[in-house]
């Protein structure tokens, strides 16, 4: 049974991923100089040209991308190769109304699928088994993602996407799964339905990869006891291809980063300095292969850790921790991204004031979304019909915009509690 | 003439009905009618005080939510099938009623009952041509 999808690759020595670092952001820093005017502008407003970045250790001369860059730049602004190179975009929530559109070449594609095969591999699969990809189809990165990486290793792939636990259980027991890929709270529910079911002894599975929402250690042990599983974390964005960007091994204890794709740095979510090998930080990512969605020094808002002590599984890319935090206000809700941001954007466009606080629970593994609104005199009216359609049209306003249902609560005004005169907008009760 | 209703937006929440008419006795305004609307979430408090005004401004000093809607009050004889007759025509007018509910007041041998309607012209001139009294403020001592 192979161990590394690219021995070759996941096992190369540090000076040997050094000189792909070094060589491809070379090249890549040319290829945005001279493809991207968005990021060019940038790198002249800071005074960069491609000739100052010999290597990863100039890499902190480069701007800085984030997701307003994005929001900015909406659709083509970042596009890298000419449109009729892409043959793909992925597409996930933005701050406000704009979503983050990324594109993806032919071979873009493949590369993506190579790192979800490393995963894949890396908890034990190989052609001989089946498996289930419960996460999500569609713009969403986690189907595509896995189910790519699936058909690279072999797999009998099952593309069931999300929901229907009816559904997956009939295939999982019907085709004997023995891997499956999901979301850590799905991976939790299913579980409990397989036990409600009386299940338990007609499930094949051997593994899990989860990911696209935190989870602890906790919520791991139980998932494994579970389903009789090893849980592997998976770790990626859009923005960075989708999940592969980092994948657990054997050792499950931090997540190796594709090196030979990606650059990794840490740096201070307020100063942007760069910080040493083992601070925590935020996270920022530079691609250094993929051509039609270059992003260069691009934050990912999620705070971690990395690590260059040597793993037990072989394996010499760097590896990250789990995620500890965020450095802004985004929220997971069933996998899906949330800013309080677009929330406010919607009650505005609605008629409503910015007077609201979101309450995120969860309630049998499944996440609840609740926002409660402040009630105006100017949107009163003696009509229950009427406040009811008003509390509806804002109900599908908001999953237009979020991508998920949320339950509205009009409430009386000036009962949103407010601290030291600002409002607290966000309480999350999960114990995640 | 119609008669001045406020109504009142209602938080789904324990203790506002209690809080809302112990402000109303604690500042002397006086219920005639009070009707309760509700959904699972938020509801509609209807209120006939025999102050409107007052009543309307001690709610929103308190910070509550309101709006004042006209209703028409009529009498009709308090026994068995007062009602029945009344709303029979009114259905073979075709005047919708958006809602209906009862005052306390139960002067002279009448009860008094409240209406929306949509058209207020039309159901005043039925009320008339039926021998059913309409009721103005005066009548039921408020204002």
């Amino acid at each position: 049974m192979a161990k590394y999808y690219q021995p070759e690759i996941e096992t190369a020595s540090r000076e040997q991923i050094l000189a792909w670092q070094n060589e491809r952001l070379v090249a890549q820093v040319q290829y945005v100089w001279d493809n991207v005017p968005y990021y060019r502008k940038k790198m002249e407003e800071k005074g960069v040209t491609p000739a100052d970045v010999q290597g990863v250790d100039d890499l902190y001369k480069l701007p800085l991308l984030s997701k307003d860059d994005l929001r900015e730049a909406y659709p083509y602004g970042l596009l890298g190769a000419p449109l009729k190179d892409c043959v793909r975009i992925q597409s996930t929530s933005g701050t406000t109304g704009k979503r983050v559109v990324a594109f993806y070449t032919q071979e873009d594609v493949a590369l993506w699928e190579d790192c979800c095969a490393r995963a894949i591999v890396a908890a034990g699969g190989t052609e001989e088994d089946v498996c289930q990809v419960a996460y999500g189809y569609g713009l969403f990165t986690g189907g595509p993602g896995l189910n790519g990486g699936s058909h690279k290793v072999g797999c009998l792939t099952l593309p069931l996407s999300s929901g229907n636990t009816d559904r997956q259980l009939q295939f999982m027991v019907d085709l004997g799964a023995t891997i499956l890929c999901c979301t850590p709270s799905y991976a939790a529910y299913l579980a409990e339905s397989i036990h409600e079911r009386g299940l338990r002894d007609q499930i094949k599975l051997k593994a899990g990869i989860f990911g696209a929402e935190a989870w602890s250690e906790a919520m791991r042990r139980e998932i494994e006891e579970s389903l009789g599983i090893k849980a592997y974390d998976i770790y990626g964005l859009t923005e960075t291809s989708g999940p592969g960007v980092a994948f657990e091994c054997e050792a499950q204890a931090g997540m190796h980063i594709n090196e030979d794709h990606f650059i990794a740095e840490i740096i201070d979510p307020v100063t942007e300095e760069v910080l040493p090998e083992g601070a925590k930080g935020e996270l920022v990512f530079t691609a250094i292969t993929k051509k039609g969605f270059p992003l260069l020094r691009y934050r990912t808002r999620d705070i971690c850790v990395l690590s260059r002590e040597k793993c037990p599984c072989g394996r010499t890319h760097v590896k990250m921790s789990k995620p500890m935090g965020r450095s802004d206000d985004m929220l997971i809700v069933k996998g899906v991204n949330v800013f309080p941001s677009q929330i406010e954007a919607v009650l505005l466009e609605q008629g409503y004031p910015a007077n609201y606080q979101i309450v995120v629970d969860r309630v049998n593994h499944s996440d609840t979304l609740e926002i409660m609104v402040e009630m105006t005199p100017e949107l009163f009216t003696d009509s229950l019909a009427k406040i009811t359609e008003m509390e509806k049209n804002l109900v599908s306003a908001l999953k237009a915009m979020l991508g998920i249902y949320a339950k509205v609560r009009l409430v009386a005004p000036k009962s949103i509690t407010r601290s030291e005169g600002k409002a607290v907008r966000i309480i999350d009760k999960r114990k995640i | 003439m119609a008669i001045q209703q406020i109504s009142l937006f209602l938080e789904n929440r324990t203790g506002q009905l209690a809080e809302i008419t112990n402000l109303l006795a604690q500042n002397d305004v006086d219920l005639r009618a009070l009707s309760i609307a509700e959904t699972s979430d938020y509801g509609i408090a209807r209120i006939i005080a025999d102050d409107a005004d007052k009543a309307t401004r001690i709610l929103l000093d308190a910070g509550h939510i309101l709006s004042k809607n006209p209703v028409q009050v009529i009498a009709t004889a308090d026994r068995t099938g007062g009602l029945a007759p009344i709303l029979t025509v009114m259905a073979e007018n075709h005047i919708a009623i958006e809602y209906m509910y009862s005052l306390f007041t139960h002067k002279g041998g009448n009860a008094y009952m409240v209406f929306r309607v949509s058209e207020e012209e039309k159901f005043i001139s039925l009320m008339k041509k039926i021998g059913v009294t309409v009721v103005d403020a005066e009548m039921l001592g408020i204002r």
